[in-house]
């Protein structure tokens, strides 16, 4: 504003004649936040739906039966863990360096590995059981929250492994550094969901 | 049961097979082959004259908002066309089958056919339509080049039309679904609803869904982020600020439709139980969940055109909006009350008084705004010197029929009233009350509007009055019966009646239909009478036919592909009358270099790729399904390897562009 304010005798400036184009991807940050937010209000209906559906145990199991708060904690851990080492990702790139950056993605992909195995073996264990998503209600909802977000996890390691590529080839340009910065937001976030879905669906899940 | 039984499952073809074309129905057999004969002429046309690449390189391949912006327009006309026939379809049911007599619709037709009006009326009429007036006019209005992400808005427009293409094969592959337009469960779970038409629902919404919520960032992000320097929020046009709003309702309610589609979808798929009736399912939870998204829905529709009347009232008064502030409080305060309604749609759900009350008053409460702006409206044009041209027409029949469509709204928000009126014909006429009236006159409003904008000379006056009357006087005829009859106690979506006194009622409601279907074709009529008369009704003034108030009349019509050789300054809410008023001079030299961003044929191919998963989803053909999905990621992240997505162009195009309006605009003083 600071520049464009016009003294009161100066003739009228209707035109920016002095312009210069907008940084490229100016707005990428706000936009993406603003899908963020998209996708968290999908994550809101399927936590409502387990609020709602998530004591229909049609005669089945119920959580006590079913979680092991141990693999679940380990899982957590992973996850918890690979956020920090994204971070560390970020203040390496902060620091111009591509390697380091490039090193800790592939920790963060090792770490979301683990979470999708602990989970994948989880949901194995469940299946076979008996404890199918068609089983109840609650087992509905509780496959559909907990599989959306492993969903997301493995659609986060696919872009991780796809940015690694793409930073060996051109290195830390902007766009780069952009993009370095949505999927940091993207893991965030879902780490932010899971803390939801850990104390939610499974602490309160073996109180009830 | 079930009318047909569940088809086999085959590992090539899936559930699909010779069966699933419906030679029986004679009355799609004919229409089949009306639109094989008309497509092979349209695509033989194309290939005669050699307009593959133009239409490929210069419209299918585009970023620039405003083609997009047209692209989306003609989606929503042609898919408009489609749901009036099946309008008219329904109208000539009901008005024949009387006295014994079980019309010429089987249920399994009619019941198709109510579903897809609803559909196509809603998601590719009206949501298009809205779409591209905001694409074309918003970049405009803020004095913007182009909107944030010119990709992604290329992309959005194909998903959209492949959700729409996907709906439209429905009608001669398989069939559609018979559950009325939102799929209530039970009926739309696989117990009731075995066949493929749900699951064309299902798909076709949730392409076209993706296009919906990615052009609401786009635009949100655009209006924040590009808005020319010194106009503020408060000196946005009211255009402007309404599509805000609607964006963000968006974005803030499109996500719950697609994640509670994605649930009824495991029902169908997978066999969970959210919505079954046994096994703790609960299908009132989708009911919720549907009209969450499904009344937010409304206002994103509607929201749009209140800007447009705006606009519309104070180019044609010649005077300032009156009340502006209170305009773009009203519409903030619809955009948060509007997802405090939602259960208004089943008060007969049984959830007991104090929950019946709260929606009830909430949903009156929205009409307080309304009326705000309804006054508003008034007091511009209040001693102002109106020009009833078509766009002014348009505006004052709006007012007259959605107040009323407005106040039935109100006698249904009433829970004990609407315990007698729910799901009767008096619904139905109340809500193409507010959304024809409203959204549909709105639109055509726009249309007439900003016409000369888009294309550089207006719209043939004469075909546009006829147009106009018919469908004015068309809606009244076709709608007060309904009324008439929701009073009686007639419901939603009978297909025989019993009283023989009722048929009267219907019968007029058919001619109504008819005098509609003239204005339609009236409206077809001037926009070709338009385009052949182009040179007679050029517009002279150079870009500002009708004396406009805001920044897109600034500019050439149609205007460059970078909109703006330089960037205006706002200084006022009516920022180009402001610019006329004060004597603002054009700049003619000193044009520089201008960054835009390049075509590009990723959002075709994609969206390409998501239709035939989209098919391939419906008939369970599980290896195209897969590799049709691997395509598309594949497709995706070969995108994200291309880093250079713009260009400059020159500064001797722009020269020469703008020296051609020096001269265009001289000869016009």
């Amino acid at each position: 504003m600071s520049a464009k304010t016009i003294a009161a005798d100066a003739p009228v400036q209707f035109y920016d004649l002095d312009e210069h184009a907008h940084p490229e991807g100016h707005s990428t940050m706000l936009g993406f936040w603003i899908y963020l937010m998209s996708d968290c209000l999908i994550f809101a209906i399927l936590f409502a739906c387990y609020a709602v559906l998530g004591g229909s145990y049609a005669a089945g199991p119920a959580p006590k039966d079913l979680f092991d708060l141990k693999l679940i904690a380990l899982n957590t851990a992973m996850l918890l863990f690979s956020s920090i080492t994204y971070g560390f990702a970020v203040l390496q790139m902060q620091q111009g360096k591509v390697r380091g950056v490039q090193i800790w993605l592939a920790v963060t992909a090792l770490f979301g590995l683990a979470f999708l195995g602990i989970e994948l073996y989880e949901f194995h264990h469940l299946i076979e059981i008996g404890a199918t998503p068609q089983r109840s209600a609650f087992l509905s909802s509780f496959f559909t929250l907990v599989g959306t977000h492993g969903l997301h996890v493995t659609f986060g390691i696919i872009w991780l492994v796809t940015l690694m590529f793409q930073l060996s080839k051109h290195g830390l340009i902007a766009a780069n550094k952009r993009r370095v910065m949505c999927l940091s937001m993207f893991w965030h976030f879902l780490d932010v969901v899971w803390i939801g879905v850990f104390t939610f669906v499974y602490l309160m899940g073996v109180l009830r | 049961m079930t009318p047909h039984p569940a088809p086999e499952t085959g590992p090539i073809l899936g559930k699909l097979s010779l069966e699933a074309l419906p030679l029986h129905e004679p009355i799609l057999v004919v229409t089949f082959i009306g639109v094989v004969l008309g497509g092979i002429a349209v695509l033989g046309l194309i290939t005669k004259f050699r307009l593959w690449g133009y239409l490929w390189t210069e419209w299918f391949t585009t970023v620039d908002h405003k083609r997009i912006g047209i692209m989306y327009m003609i989606l929503g006309l042609i898919m408009f066309l489609r749901g009036f026939a099946d309008a008219i379809m329904m109208r000539i049911q009901q008005a024949m089958a009387f006295g014994g007599s079980e019309g010429y619709l089987t249920p399994h037709h009619y019941d198709q056919v109510f579903t897809a009006h609803g559909v196509i009326m809603i998601f590719f009429v009206a949501m298009p339509f809205i779409t591209g007036l905001m694409n074309y006019v918003v970049p405009l209005q803020i004095g913007a080049r182009d909107v944030s992400f010119p990709f992604l808005n290329n992309f959005s427009f194909w998903m959209t039309t492949a959700g729409a293409v996907l709906t439209m094969i429905s009608l001669f592959v398989g069939e559609y679904a018979q559950t009325g337009w939102l799929a209530y469960p039970p009926l739309s779970g696989i117990a009731y609803s075995p066949n493929v038409g749900v699951d064309y629902y299902i798909w076709g919404l949730q392409i076209a869904g993706v296009g919906t919520t990615l052009s609401g960032i786009n635009l949100i992000v655009t209006i924040l982020k590009l808005r020319a320097p010194g106009m503020g929020l408060m000196k946005m046009p009211v255009f402007t600020w309404t599509s805000l709003c609607a964006n963000i309702l968006i974005v803030a309610s499109f996500p719950i439709l697609t994640a509670t589609l994605v649930l009824l979808t495991l029902d169908r798929y997978v066999g969970t139980n959210f919505f079954t009736n046994d096994l703790g399912g609960s299908p009132m939870m989708y009911v919720n969940l549907i009209w969450i998204w499904g009344h937010p829905e409304v206002y994103i529709l509607v929201l749009p055109l209140f800007g447009v009347f705006s606009e519309v009232t104070s180019t044609f008064s010649g005077k300032r909006l009156f009340g502006y502030t209170s305009m773009v409080y009203a519409t903030i305060c619809i955009t948060i009350l509007s997802y405090l309604v939602w259960l208004h749609h089943f008060f007969t759900m049984g959830s007991g008084a104090s929950v019946n009350s709260f929606f009830g008053i909430t949903t009156m409460v929205i009409s307080i705004p309304t009326g705000a702006k309804l006054f508003n409206w008034l007091f511009t044009m209040y001693r102002g010197r109106i020009r009833f041209e078509l766009p002014m027409m348009w505006t004052v029949a709006f007012m007259l029929t959605f107040v009323i469509g407005g106040m039935t709204g109100v006698l249904l928000a009433v829970p004990p009233a609407d315990f007698v009126l729910h799901n009767s014909l008096f619904l139905i006429a109340h809500f193409h009350n507010v959304i024809i009236g409203g959204v549909l006159f709105g639109l055509f409003a726009a249309i007439n509007y900003w016409w000369p904008k888009a294309f550089g000379y207006k719209l043939d006056v004469f075909w546009g009055k006829v147009s106009f009357w018919c469908w004015v006087v068309g809606f009244w005829v076709a709608f007060t019966p309904l009324y008439i009859l929701g009073l009686m106690g007639v419901t939603r979506r009978m297909r025989v009646f019993d009283d023989p006194s009722l048929q009267i009622w219907f019968v007029i409601a058919g001619i109504g239909a008819l005098i509609v279907a003239a204005g339609i074709g009236a409206m077809l009529v001037q926009f070709a009478v338009s385009i052949w008369r182009r040179k007679e009704l050029r517009d002279e003034t150079g870009g500002d036919p009708w004396d406009g108030r805001t920044l897109e009349w600034a500019t050439s019509s149609p205007p460059p592909d970078y909109n703006f050789a330089f960037t205006p300054v706002i200084h006022d809410l009516d920022a180009w009358y402001d610019m006329k008023k004060r004597g603002h001079q054009r700049p003619v030299d000193g044009y520089r270099d201008i960054h835009m961003p390049s075509n590009t044929g990723t959002g075709i191919i994609l969206s390409g790729f998501c239709l035939v998963m989209g098919f391939a989803l419906v008939w369970h053909i599980w290896w195209l399904v897969a590799l049709s999905f691997a395509a598309t990621i594949v497709g995706a992240i070969y995108h994200t390897f291309n880093y250079k997505r713009d260009f400059d162009i020159p500064a001797a195009t722009v020269t020469a562009v703008e020296e051609a309006r020096t001269r265009q605009l001289a000869a016009g003083a």
